[in-house]
This record gives C-alpha cells, sequence and structure tokens, in this order.
C-alpha cells in the first residue's frame, strides 16, 4: 500500500481551501496513510476531506465508534510503521488523553489535531483557545509530553500539518496541532506545490510479524519499577532536546518595542490590525507568536525582553492560559497581562487596541 | 535417548519464561493453546499478539512473537488499527472479562460490527483477577465478589453480560463460539475454537472470537480441582458452549 503519486491526483499549486482542509492536503503530502476519527463540529471538513481524499492516494479512512477507540486505531497503525492521523475538538480531544500518554509512552509517531471550540464542558461551536493547557500541559496521566504546533493560517496549517509528520517521526511522539474554529473554517488561498510528496521513512521498531528476526514488543507497561525510572529518565531527555530544539515564533515589529502583543493562531491574526494602528499612533508595539507551544519559544521572548520590552499583553480567546507559560518564561522580569474573553466570544481588533493603549499609559513596569 | 520419543514438548511459539498465573489459573491452558495453533498454523512469523489490562497483560513475555500493549478495553482498537497498516499479519487480542465486557465493551462491540479481520481471545473466569477479585459484568447472580460483598443483585448491579451470544447479534462475518478448558475433552475442542478463530482471519471469511470459560483460584476462593468442578455445575448451565456464529468459506455474503 504505497502512496501513489501521479500529478493528476495532487492539487493545482495554488487553491482556495478552507483550514481544516489545508491541515488533511498537509498530511496526505506528508504521506499520511491512515485516518481514524470520529465526528465533531468545528473539525468535520478536516475527517470529510480525509475520506475522499485518503482512497485516491491508496489510502484508508476509518470512522471510529469514539475518540478513545479512534486515537487507540492510531497507536495500532502507527505501530505497524505507517503515517497515521485523528483529529477532533476538545470535548473528544479530551478523551484522547489516555490515546495520547499511550502514544508517547510506546514512542509512536502520529499527528493529532485539535480544532478548538467554545468550552468548558459540552460548551458551544464558536471557536475559542480554551484547548491550550488540554493540548499542552497534556490530559492524559504520567510525565509524558507531546510536541504542540499552532498555526494561524491555512498555508501555515498545511505547512506545520507536513511538518508535524516528520517531527512525530524524528523524535518518535504524538505531535499535535492546535487549531481552532475560526482557523478552521476560514477559506484562504493555499500554495500546495512548495512541498514535494513524502513517505513514511523506514522504522526499525515496527511491529509486521517477526518473520525471521528476533520478535520485537511495543511496551506501554515496563516489567520493573526500575525500568519505569529508567524509560521516565530517557523521556525526560527527549523532551529537553525537544525544547532546546524545536521552539519556533515569529516576531512582528518587535526589536527594541516597549510592549510586545502574545498571541497565537487565530487571536494573532485579530491582535496583528490592532497592533498596526497603535503603531501608527505612535505606541512602541511589536508582536510576538508562538508557533510551537511545546516547547514554548522562551528563548526568544527572553532575548526580546533584553532588547527593552518591558510589557506583556497576552492575548488570546480564553480566560487565561498561554499567559501562565508567558510567566514562566519572563520569570518577573515584564509585566504581563492578559486580555481575552473564554466561551467562544470573538475578541475585536478594536478592543485590543484599546488595551493596548490602556497598557501603554498605565502600569509601566518600573 | 534410545527407544524413546518426545510425544509433549513446549510449543515453538511460546518463551521460556515461566508463567506468572497462580496455581489452578487457566491462563496458562490457554496460553499454551493458543502458543499450538500458532504452531499448527505455522503463523507465529506473521502474527502479532496484542495485549490487554488485567492479569494476562504478562502475557508479552510468553508468547514468542511480536507483540503489543493495548490500554484496558483497548485491544480491538489497536489490532483494528494495526491489521488495516499491515494486511498480511495475522493480529491477534487476549483479553480478560473485565477488559473486554466492561471498559472495552465500545471497541469489541464496534471491531465484531465491521467484521474486523482479527482474532479475539476472550477469558471469561467472571471476575476481576488482577485487582483482587471485583465484581466483573460476567460474574454470576449471587456470586460474592469484594466490591458486591453481599452478592450479585440484578436489581443493583444488573444481570451477567453474555458477550458471545451480544457479539454474534452484531457480527454476520465472524466466526464466534464459546468453549471451557475445565477437562481434557472440552481443552480439545477449545483448540478447535481457537484454531477456527485464526482461520477466519486469515483465510478474510471475517471477525474470530473465542470466549473461553476460565477460572480464578485465588479470588474463587477455591481449590483448582473445586474450580474445575464449579464450571461444570455452576457456570456452563449460565454461559452455554458452542459456536454462535459460523461464516464458512462457501457461505453467502450476508
Amino acid at each position: 500500500m504505497t502512496v501513489k503519486k501521479k500529478d493528476n491526483r495532487a492539487l493545482p499549486g495554488k487553491t482556495l481551501m478552507r483550514g481544516n482542509e489545508a491541515v488533511g492536503e498537509g498530511a496526505i503530502r506528508a504521506g499520511c496513510q491512515f485516518f481514524f476519527g470520529y465526528p465533531i463540529t468545528p473539525q468535520n471538513e478536516l475527517f470529510e476531506y480525509m475520506a475522499r481524499r485518503l482512497p485516491e492516494v491508496g489510502g484508508t479512512f476509518l470512522q471510529s465508534e469514539s475518540e478513545l477507540s479512534g486515537i487507540n486505531m492510531v497507536f495500532g497503525a502507527a505501530a505497524g510503521g505507517r503515517r497515521c492521523m485523528t483529529s477532533s475538538s476538545g470535548p473528544g480531544f479530551t478523551l484522547m488523553g489516555e490515546g495520547l500518554t499511550t502514544l508517547a509512552t510506546a514512542q509512536m509517531p502520529a499527528v493529532v489535531v485539535c480544532v478548538s471550540r467554545a468550552g468548558p464542558g459540552l460548551g458551544r461551536i464558536s471557536s475559542a483557545q480554551s484547548d491550550y493547557r488540554l493540548a499542552t500541559k497534556g490530559g492524559g496521566h504520567g510525565d509524558y509530553q507531546c510536541l504542540v504546533l499552532g498555526p494561524a493560517s491555512a498555508q501555515e496549517l498545511y505547512e506545520l500539518t507536513y511538518k508535524a509528520f516528520d517531527l512525530a517521526d524524528r523524535y518518535r511522539n504524538p505531535v499535535i496541532i492546535l487549531s481552532d474554529a475560526i482557523l478552521g473554517q476560514m477559506m484562504e488561498p493555499v500554495t500546495t506545490d512548495g512541498l514535494k510528496w513524502a513517505e513514511a521513512p523506514e522504522k526499525t521498531w515496527v511491529v509486521r510479524g517477526k518473520g525471521n528476526n528476533p520478535r520485537k514488543v511495543i511496551k506501554v507497561a515496563p516489567h520493573t519499577d526500575q525500568e519505569l525510572i529508567e524509560w521516565n529518565r530517557n523521556f525526560k531527555k527527549k523532551y529537553e532536546q525537544m525544547t532546546e530544539n524545536e521552539q519556533r515564533h515569529e516576531a512582528l515589529y518587535a526589536d527594541g518595542a516597549n510592549m510586545l502583543v502574545v498571541a497565537f493562531g487565530s487571536s494573532f491574526r485579530i491582535a496583528l490590525d490592532s497592533v498596526v494602528r497603535a503603531r501608527d499612533e505612535g505606541v512602541s508595539v511589536g508582536l510576538f507568536r508562538p508557533i510551537s507551544l511545546y516547547p514554548y519559544p522562551e528563548e526568544a521572548l527572553k532575548r526580546l525582553l533584553q532588547e527593552g520590552a518591558s510589557k506583556l499583553l497576552v492575548v488570546e480567546a480564553n480566560n487565561g492560559q498561554m499567559v501562565e507559560d508567558v510567566r514562566l518564561a519572563v520569570c518577573g522580569a515584564a509585566e504581563v497581562i492578559h486580555y481575552g474573553v473564554g466561551g467562544g466570544y470573538v475578541l475585536t481588533p478594536d478592543e485590543i487596541y484599546d488595551e493596548i493603549i490602556r497598557f501603554d499609559r498605565n502600569g509601566r513596569h518600573q | 535417548m534410545n527407544g524413546m520419543n518426545i510425544v509433549s514438548q513446549k510449543p515453538d511459539a511460546m518463551t521460556d519464561v515461566p508463567f506468572p498465573y497462580c496455581p489452578g489459573c487457566s491462563h496458562g491452558i490457554i496460553h499454551r493453546l493458543v502458543a499450538e495453533v500458532l504452531d499448527e498454523l505455522n503463523i507465529t512469523k506473521k502474527a502479532i499478539g496484542i495485549t490487554s489490562a488485567g492479569c494476562s497483560v504478562r502475557n508479552w513475555r510468553q508468547f514468542d512473537c511480536d507483540m503489543v500493549m493495548a490500554l484496558h478495553g483497548r485491544g480491538p482498537s489497536v489490532a483494528t488499527g494495526l491489521k488495516r497498516a499491515r494486511p498480511e499479519a495475522v493480529v491477534f487480542t487476549y483479553q480478560g472479562d473485565g477488559d473486554m465486557a466492561a471498559i472495552g465493551t465500545g471497541e469489541i462491540v464496534h471491531a465484531a460490527s465491521r467484521c474486523e479481520r482479527i482474532t479475539v481471545i476472550y477469558v471469561n473466569n467472571g471476575v476481576f483477577g488482577a485487582t483482587g477479585g471485583q465484581q466483573a459484568p460476567t460474574t454470576l447472580l449471587g456470586e460474592v465478589t469484594t466490591s458486591y460483598p453481599s452478592g450479585r443483585d440484578p436489581r443493583t448491579s444488573g444481570y451477567p453480560l453474555k458477550m458471545a451470544e451480544m457479539l454474534s447479534g452484531v457480527s454476520p462475518d465472524s466466526y464466534i463460539a464459546r468453549v471451557s478448558v475445565h477437562d481434557i475433552k472440552n481443552i480439545l475442542m477449545a483448540k478447535k475454537a481457537i484454531r477456527e478463530a485464526f482461520l477466519v482471519q486469515m483465510e478474510d471469511r471475517g471477525f474470530g472470537l473465542a470466549e473461553i470459560l476460565a477460572t480464578c483460584p485465588t479470588n474463587w476462593r477455591l481449590d483448582s480441582v473445586q474450580c474445575m468442578e464449579r464450571i461444570e455445575k455452576e457456570i456452563i448451565p449460565h454461559y452455554p458452549l458452542g459456536e454462535f456464529s459460523s461464516k464458512r468459506k462457501e457461505a453467502h455474503q450476508c
């Protein structure tokens, strides 16, 4: 079952796509051959895109009976050495917590997409960034960590999903794409031909029946206490390597700015207008966007503090989640405030602009 | 040695690791039967076993084939992903009744309804063994467990789940049978059922499941012989043996 690479099956160079579809095409381009998932709004376009597109490239789509089951099917396909993916939104993503810790423990590469909607509880299907903590801090039990990427456009959803499969294989670890209803539903032009068709690399640890070789065991529980301590030591090393090598960010107008608006994903797109307007009026403000949400790009943020930023306005569509990581990163070296509303309220450029002006005039960090 | 023949030995599909199970526990017999079938069908080299949570979680050390550990109840989903990814492999799960009939009901029902080409070895001893003898969905009415010390009362904790019957109702393309390993005759019949549960997968006829009635001397508070007698006198009358679904080669697609 190999990916067919006929040109007529590929999309034309530039296509108008929803963010959710861009994720799907990025996955197809990366050689993802298996998708297991369960319907939930606002990720359905991704799910249906894979249902349509995977058979065209010789892949398999399977609608699972729950997210719990879906992520365990991902475990099976990953154990078999295939590039595979699942996707959901908050309520379903919560159910995947068990699977995520299992994938991380078994060191299985897989890509998991969360198209956030407003929580808590069943919440509503409007857009929010309230799954930041769930994605970056866990959701499953134990000392495990997933890489988390936070794209901000359809183009980036396409490219980072593609990248996520490489990262998953490189670190033998699940990678989460944290999107949201705005990004998922929004249609933007996507240039698809910048990325080569990829395939899953050869993996030595795959189970496929032992043949004439020694048997392989993919374990999620060790045989002894000592073994588990050793596992955790190795996991820690791996997560430190991720922290060292995989910090990604974008900084706009940030050099020498007194104030930085810190925002990821859709909030970044909204805040961009506010920052440009405030700058036009003479406010010394820039924009910092974490692209990797785990590891948090704290090195770049710290550098900007050294270059003069003393106020950080953290804008996110929730009650204050990423702000915790910002506070940890700057460790008291800047004044940090949060602006955001939870529950599905869509922030406007005007109110973020007002907040920039208020923060600029008051509470200057000494 | 001169004049002597080997008449019985450890199956090749089994490692040299001693069984970790309690004396009188049926897991040993069932492991051996599975290993004998792997040998006889010559599939050890392409078999992948999925372990489940519970006493049998340790069986990745016993079967000399590729193994994957699944979390509690999720074996059929892991097996589904694996079989779809590696259709040439022979994939089997080994699950207890806590794993399959309690926390994993969703996974097994839908794997069965998809007639997934996997084999399920379902070991039913009517109790949560590894955690200390709590009530399972399969515990008989009136049976005393550590979670219901005055015995199972259907008014408060429901009726025993009959998985083989239930699953055969949702899985047209399948082989589903209930067998027991409490005496020699039944052990031989159990082996036939396990073999058929593998063949139905290998010949792409459907989903295979062998429900095997098993003992738990430690939590039943009985010795080995009493356990075997209990299976015959108390368990089989409630859980009748036999084939509940049998998709043969010549049968039409449902």
